[in-house]
């Protein structure tokens, strides 16, 4: 099964990007889902994190932009304007 | 042992002749008990009529999203609330695509683009694409840009494109359920010229759009007229944002039924697992389909969503002891 790790997140962290008003290890704060752009305050969303084991993220967890996203056969980048690239 | 098995085992297995419409919806309706031995019965199929090796592909998108089209199970369509946004990959990155995918064992990399057919921009793009990969990378270069003009047909074959995808999708009676922006006969129209061009023919589709198990028959009884090279099999998965969003996966047992109903129509063609699989059949089932009749795969990523690791694919192969097909082989 693919395992998605964020590169600069500690060993086992799975980047499922929902994780509730936490800081991320780049320092930005992770506001939002980034499967489906809605808010994580209530909570981390356990349907988009299980769904994002098969797809890249396509919102920005900090500022709910949708990000330039291009999957190639061995990974993927997901680019925010405002807070850069993420790769998987 | 069902009668339309043992009319299979002399029709398909021992003459080469596919089942009919008739044939395939029999298959199709299959109780449980009997879908072992549908899929054996089509394993020794692809193994008689095809071998045991299995072709590998790696698929890549060259221009991603803001598709003017409609069809409705696709978060590429400009047209739905999806959150895909439009995205073209370079050159570089292109030609370290097909590299990745050679390394896997790979012999064909197809460049895909959602278009409803190509502009100049794109031609531009595939041409410096296909050369550069030719001059970096030993695999065979495929496409998928949609609908044909006879020039680009033409400019495709001279490129050196061996093999043109352009999916039916679903059968041509119920295809205006899932698109409404083009038809069924244009699509079959730049098959016809894909075919007559010399350029092989990649044809196939994906189940569970709610079509009805008539219709998965028709669908297959139609790609075994069209008489495809390769037959890519998707599952739906179901993508946010699009008319399609909400439907259910096909389950596991139905999507085993249709592979070796699909397998049992076209006897010789190359059956690619496509999208889907991962959430349909799962590791076990990706299996048994490969033990049911499927004998080609795509490995790694598709083109907005992921697969599996090439590693596990290739893994399997080996445990199941069929040989991943050679470059040499295929040319
Ligand atoms: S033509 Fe292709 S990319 Fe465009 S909406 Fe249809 S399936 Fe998607
Ligand atoms: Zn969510
Ligand atoms: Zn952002």
């Amino acid at each position: 099964m693919t395992k998605l790790v964020r590169p600069d997140a500690p060993a086992g962290d799975a980047d499922v990007g929902n994780r509730a008003g936490t800081a991320d290890d780049a320092g930005a704060v992770t506001r939002w889902c980034d499967r489906c752009g809605e808010s994580v305050a209530a909570g981390p969303h356990p349907a988009c994190a299980a769904a994002r084991v098969w797809e890249p993220p396509r919102w920005c967890a900090s500022c709910r932009r949708r990000m330039k996203v291009q999957v190639v056969p061995a990974g993927w980048s997901a680019v925010c304007v405002e807070h850069g690239e993420r790769r998987g | 042992m069902p009668e339309i098995l043992d009319q299979a085992r002399t029709r398909v297995l021992e003459n080469g002749v596919g089942l009919d419409e008739a044939g395939i919806l029999a298959v199709l309706n299959l109780p449980d008990e009997h879908l072992p031995a549908a899929l054996q019965l089509a394993h020794e199929v692809r193994m008689r009529w095809c071998g045991p090796e299995v072709e590998v592909e790696g698929i890549v998108s060259l221009k991603t999203g803001g598709c003017p089209e409609d069809c409705h199970f696709c978060s590429q369509s400009g047209l739905f609330t999806s959150p895909v946004r439009s995205v073209w990959l370079d050159i570089p990155a292109l030609v370290e695509a097909a590299k990745q995918t050679a390394a896997t064992g790979a012999t064909e990399f197809c460049i895909v683009a959602a278009v409803r057919g190509p502009d100049a921009r794109l031609m531009t793009q595939m041409r410096a694409g296909v050369a550069a990969i030719r001059e970096a990378v030993d695999i065979q270069v495929a496409a998928s840009l949609g609908m044909l003009t006879q020039e680009q047909v033409d400019e495709l074959a001279a490129m050196g494109v061996h093999r043109y995808n352009h999916n039916l999708e679903t059968c041509r009676s119920y295809f205006p359920n899932v698109v409404t922006t083009h038809s069924w006969e244009e699509r079959w129209e730049t098959l016809r010229m894909v075919r007559e061009s010399g350029m092989e023919v990649c044809c196939g589709g994906i189940l569970g759009l709610g079509e009805t198990v008539e219709q998965r028959a028709e669908f297959a009884a139609q790609l075994a007229e069209l008489d495809p090279h390769e037959v890519p099999l998707n599952f739906l998965n179901p993508r946010p944002g699009t008319p399609l969003g909400d439907r259910p996966v096909v389950e596991g047992k139905d999507a085993l039924r249709a592979i070796a109903a699909f397998r049992l129509a076209m006897p010789r063609t190359i059956l690619r697992y496509a999208g889907g699989r991962e959430l349909t059949l799962g590791d076990l089932g990706t299996r048994d389909g490969l033990l049911g009749g499927i004998n080609a795969v795509i490995v790694g990523n598709y083109l907005t969503t992921l697969g599996r690791p090439a590693t596990d694919d290739l893994q399997l192969l080996t445990d199941l002891k069929m040989p991943v097909k050679a470059l040499s082989a295929t040319l």
